[in-house]
């Protein structure tokens, strides 16, 4: 049983189709990348699984039941942090937990260990104002991980750090997810970093989004911080052809 | 970030010494010329003698500021509360911001020189005309401001939070409501400085006492002296509360205070 089932899923947005037809799972612990050019309608298909709205067709399923608004299954990463200004670092990483009902010293207690891991110890006091951006990405993270869901969904999480940022994000990134196995839906549209973190690679068309592709990625993990193994490359060059044949028109 | 910190004194003696020269020179040339010119003190008093007739006078001039102090906070508080009421039910209920904001708008057209007299004949000389002469002043800036403060809110972080399987009050709540703070205390030194000159408005055209009828009988008894130094008070009252409202929007938006990304 997968964590995850979208099947035959399609969606408008008045009047204009948005998701044509999308069909894909998620294993559990698996690592799963949606690939896609920009406004191709992914995050439509986020907004679909956090209940903001409805399929016009189709199911999604989680661990196999038909997605029900409560309790949440997913865990939301936007695609910049979203931090709250005027809560400190340690109550914006409760936040989940205390719209869950959680009261705060409770909620406190249990997300103040995962901050070493996390690499925010010692900033739990301050302002997100007072952070650098791979430390407001993190903590944004750790946000969405605290919220203990089945499927975190993780929305360009990294698209609006500097280049050099990015690549230290996305390996810690990676040796983080090798401990913990979050069952993971990411979307992107970097192919280096769907290619370096995924198990599998989905390639979504332009608007309305079909899946175009399906890619299993090969290769040993850890694959950041050494040098690109062949069958990395290859498959980056097959990703981009696929992306710019269906978007150059 | 000021470029400097705020718990040092010279710096921020260093940093308000251009205000303070500005306003003592033109007092300056102001003593000098009406000693120079020999103008007679019912038309031009110099600074000396009103600030002399603040001392002659400050105990009725102590009596006269409360009343006004009074009828400036009442009314204040009371406008910023109905503001508030009116800006939730905007919120959760959009339709009523089309159907109110007309009204609102013409309210701030009325001219207030015709509109206050009305409310005194209406109400009389207590304190109920001053609550609500203050309140037509200042009431439509408050409402704004917090209305356009909630939605200033980061679609991101409401997103974020219907995700989490928010209810609409638990957003408003967590999200709109203290992402419209600065925005409302934006509006709140605003406002108070048109609190104090409505009240003192309100008072001129009829009360009791308050430094509307100090202005008022001073201009009766051709005193251009006493009513400058009811000038003075009144713009001293407007400064301190000025100064509150910036004190305790330091200590409600202190986050904002609380330094760069290291």
């Amino acid at each position: 049983m997968n964590a995850l089932d979208i099947t035959n899923v399609s969606l408008a947005l008045g009047g204009t189709p948005v998701l044509d037809d999308i069909s894909l799972h998620v294993a559990a612990g698996e690592f799963v990348s949606i690939l896609g050019p920009s406004g191709c309608g992914k995050s439509s298909l986020f907004r679909l699984l956090t209940g903001a709205l409805s399929p016009d067709n189709g199911t999604i399923r989680v661990n196999g039941a038909p997605l029900s608004s409560k309790p949440q299954a997913f865990a939301f990463m936007p695609q910049r942090d979203a931090l709250m200004p005027w809560r400190r670092i340690i109550d914006n990483v409760i936040l989940g937990l205390e719209v869950q009902g959680m009261r705060r010293p409770h909620a406190r207690a249990r997300v103040l260990p995962l901050f070493a891991a996390f690499g925010l110890e010692g900033f739990e006091n301050h302002y997100p104002a007072q952070l650098s951006g791979g430390m407001r990405q993190r903590a944004a993270l750790l946000r969405t991980i605290v919220q203990d869901r089945q499927v975190q969904l993780l929305d360009e999480p990294f698209g609006a750090l500097d280049a050099l940022t990015r690549a230290e994000m996305q390996g810690w990134l990676e040796r983080r997810w090798s401990q913990a196995h979050w069952t993971t839906l990411l979307v992107t549209h970097d192919v280096r970093e769907a290619v370096a973190l995924s198990d599998r690679i989905y390639v979504f068309s332009r608007r309305p989004a079909r899946i175009i592709a399906e890619f299993t990625v090969p290769g040993q993990r850890p694959r950041l911080g050494r040098a690109l193994t062949l069958e990395a490359v290859r498959l980056e060059a097959q990703l981009l052809e696929t992306l710019l044949t269906q978007t150059g028109d | 970030m000021a470029q400097f910190p705020s718990g040092v004194p010279a710096a921020r003696l260093a940093q308000s010494l251009p205000a303070i020269l500005s306003v003592f020179s033109a007092l300056a040339v102001w003593e000098i010329y009406v000693r120079v010119s020999g103008i007679s003190p019912l038309v031009l008093p110099a600074p000396s003698r009103v600030a002399q007739q603040i001392g002659v006078n400050r105990d009725m001039l102590w009596a006269n500021t409360l009343p006004t102090l009074h009828a400036t906070l009442t009314g204040f508080a009371f406008s910023v509360s109905v503001a508030f009421v009116l800006s939730l039910l905007i919120d959760f209920i959009p339709k009523l911001r089309r159907a109110l904001f007309p009204v609102f708008v013409i309210s701030q057209t009325l001219p207030l020189v015709a509109i206050a007299p009305l409310v005194v004949l209406w109400f009389g000389f207590g304190l109920t005309p001053k609550i609500l002469l203050v309140a037509l002043v200042t009431f439509f800036p408050m409402l704004v401001a917090l209305v356009d403060g909630y939605d200033s809110t980061e679609p991101d972080i409401e997103a974020l939070l219907g995700s989490m399987g928010a209810s609409r009050l638990s957003i408003f709540r967590r999200a709109r409501f203290p992402s419209a703070m600065p925005y409302f205390f934006a509006g709140l030194r605003i406002s108070i400085t048109y609190a104090v000159v409505a009240a003192i408005f309100a008072e001129y055209v009829g009360a009791r006492a308050g430094l509307g009828i100090v202005i008022l009988n001073a201009k009766n008894s051709f005193r251009p002296d006493l009513m400058l130094a009811a000038v003075v008070i009144s713009s001293a009252l407007t400064l301190a509360l000025f100064g509150a409202t910036t004190l305790l929007q330091r200590i409600v938006l202190s986050w904002r205070h609380a330094g760069a990304a290291p």
